[in-house]
């Protein structure tokens, strides 16, 4: 085991919230804008393979609420029950359904953004499912 | 409108999140998988009967109208070719309930098995030419990690060259999809239909369906461009082959017929003459590399190949007929392939080996496995009253009516070679006496998931006139493209 930077370790413990806040910003952003689901769920991913050179992909694991293949499996859950959700209004999978009132500081929602949620799910999972499988195989 | 049509696409996918759900209870997987194909089978059949009542089912993903959003359509083909695949993977997660391992479960075999099937789904169902291509790709990437499943070194070297040749193939792909959105502004399949015939150039079209002809070459290992698939076929847990040996390169084939009736109607181009002499190359080539083999799997999956272009020449032909012949023989071969396969899979179970040289003497150890070895070996021959005796008169009787005598030569003098191929394996494996005594007992699921496809083999010849009917209806709906354009168009011309 490689001796661990205390540098890295302390400027990950400040960086993490702020790299999964950023995270969720681009993925609430990325309707209108430049960012969404797919870049947020790299951000966030990017903030726990972070956490897992500072620490150990072991610490690492036991931070994330679900291990990844379960992500996966909910993120692909959610994508799946947003399309599915508009057959309940007679209307074609995947029409968009949206709230009359835009929320404050999300902004409109709507299953679009549902499905995106879904997808940065799935990043997060595919990535880290690769990467802390590689990471627990070089030791 | 028809919400039914997205179905198979759900369901795979709502399986496969099973599937990762339950990732790590073995047992549990195994009986999923078999669930959902039954589930597949029911919903498939009832699709079918959907659509020889309403002739079409189309929906506009997100109710967006046809040319801008993605339609999925399910036409008779599209039908058939989805209950096809539906009935292979019963058969193959039975098959997989004792062959495939624990550590390949682990693996994720079982999400794999029914992403790839979203995968196939959706290329058979989606009217869009993008989303095929995304189809595609769903499928390859379930594919290479099934293929590597395991991880044995000869494994990995067989899914490098597949994961190659394969991207190559989705390269052209894209890039002909590319110059023809940039030809037509559009990808929507009846859209771009409209828009080509509109194009004054006749030369573009041509030069975009050679594109596509290389691209879905590759995925449909015609010769010359077959190379991946003797290199890697033979390398993955039966099952997985046997699955691939139906599914992998059919779609290419199917994509084939979607692409040249719907939208680059090439019959009076020289495209037409080019393909029969392909169709002839693949026959000879692909029975001719058989001969050779000595390893059963490698030969069957010779085998694979000289039985493609038998579903070109079809297409070549581009006929009613003649493509009610490549639909029926498409249904034929898928079958009796995977049931050569699994079969294989059960000799190798019992004496521990793929070498003919060292198999022997089975027709009297296992006469029950003889039997069901011998069955889909003379439909693949094309002997009566089996499948592939009427799959093959179709294409032949198809071929003699376009007064295309060379390519009818060829296709039944490789006949007679498929029959030769498949006497030697009969004279090696179960006839001469045996090196190695095969010993122990398999597995009661193994013998009812091959005797079930071998039944199944033989219904397919025994029904051949109503399946042949349902083919014809779906031949004529490909050559008449008019209907499609306007169902999915909505009422535009």
């Amino acid at each position: 085991m490689k001796a661990r930077s205390m540098l890295l370790q302390v400027a990950v413990a400040y960086l993490m919230p702020l790299l999964l806040i950023f995270s969720i910003f681009l993925l609430i952003r990325g309707h209108n804008e430049v960012g969404g689901g797919f870049v947020g769920g790299l951000v966030a991913a990017a903030a726990f393979i972070l956490h897992a050179i500072a620490e150990s992909p072991k610490a690492t694991r036991a931070h994330l609420p679900l291990s990844p293949d379960k992500l996966i499996a909910v993120g692909l859950s959610i994508a799946l029950l947003s399309g599915v959700l508009a057959l309940f209004q007679g209307n074609p999978f995947m029409t968009g359904i949206w709230l009359k009132q835009p929320l404050p500081v999300i902004g409109k929602v709507g299953t679009p953004f549902i499905f995106d949620v879904g997808v940065y799910l799935v990043v997060i999972g595919v990535c880290l499912h690769i990467l802390l499988n590689l990471a627990e195989d070089e030791r | 409108m028809n919400a039914w049509s997205i179905a198979p696409i759900g369901l795979a996918l709502a399986w496969g999140i099973m599937g990762l759900i339950f990732w790590q209870r073995i047992r549990l997987l195994r009986w999923l998988g078999v669930l959902g194909s039954t589930s597949f089978v029911a919903l498939s059949i009832a699709l079918l009967t959907m659509v020889q009542k309403e002739k079409f089912l189309i929906l506009q993903v997100g109710a967006w109208r046809a040319p801008f959003g993605i339609t999925i359509a399910i036409d008779l083909l599209g039908a058939l070719m989805v209950t096809m695949t539906s009935v292979l993977a019963w058969f193959i997660a039975l098959y997989s309930l004792t062959e495939i391992d624990e550590s390949q479960v682990r693996y994720g075999f079982y999400p794999l098995f029914f992403l790839l099937l979203m995968g196939v789904f959706g290329a058979f169902t989606t009217g869009d030419l993008f989303n095929l291509y995304v189809w595609f790709e769903v499928m390859l990437m379930a594919s290479f990690v099934l293929m590597a499943l395991g991880g044995y070194r000869a494994q990995l070297e067989g899914a490098t060259k597949y994961v190659l040749l394969n991207l190559i193939g989705s390269t052209f792909f894209l890039i002909a999809a590319g110059l023809t959105y940039s030809l037509t502004g559009t990808l929507n399949m009846a859209d771009l239909a409209v828009q080509i015939r509109e194009i004054d150039n006749p030369s573009l079209p041509l030069v975009l369906s050679a594109l596509f002809l290389i691209a879905f070459g590759i995925k449909a290992a015609i010769f010359p461009l077959f190379f991946w698939l003797p290199a890697s076929y033979h390398t993955p847990p039966v099952a997985v082959t046997a699955l691939f040996s139906g599914l992998l390169t059919k779609v290419g084939v199917y994509a084939m017929v979607r692409v040249f009736t719907l939208i680059f109607p090439f019959n009076g181009t020289i495209l037409q003459p080019i393909l029969l002499v392909l169709a002839g190359f693949t026959m000879v080539t692909g029975v001719l590399g058989a001969a050779a083999q000595w390893d059963l799997r490698r030969l069957l999956s010779f085998h694979i190949i000289s039985q493609i272009g038998y579903l070109i020449m079809g297409l070549g032909l581009f006929t009613p007929l003649a493509l009610a012949g490549t639909i029926f023989f498409t249904l034929h071969v898928v079958i009796a392939k995977a049931a050569l396969f699994l079969v294989s899979g059960m000799i190798q179970r019992l004496t521990g080996t793929f070498n003919l040289k060292s198999l022997g003497n089975l027709a009297q150890t296992q006469p029950g496995m003889a039997l069901l070895f011998a069955f889909p070996a003379l439909s693949l021959a094309g002997l009566p009253p089996f499948s592939g005796f009427f799959a093959k008169l179709i294409l032949v009787r198809a071929g003699l009516e376009a007064q295309q005598g060379a390519i009818v030569a060829v296709s039944l003098v490789v006949s007679l070679l498929t029959l030769f191929s498949m006497s030697k394996i009969w004279q090696e494996a179960f006839w001469k006496p045996a090196r190695r005594e095969g010993k122990g007992i398999l597995p009661v699921h193994m013998w009812g998931a091959v005797g079930g496809i071998v039944v199944v083999g033989v219904l397919l010849g025994l029904f051949a006139n109503p399946i042949m009917t349902l083919s014809l209806q779906a031949a004529e709906q490909l050559l008449q493209p008019s209907m499609y354009i306007q169902m999915v168009l909505g009422g535009q011309p």
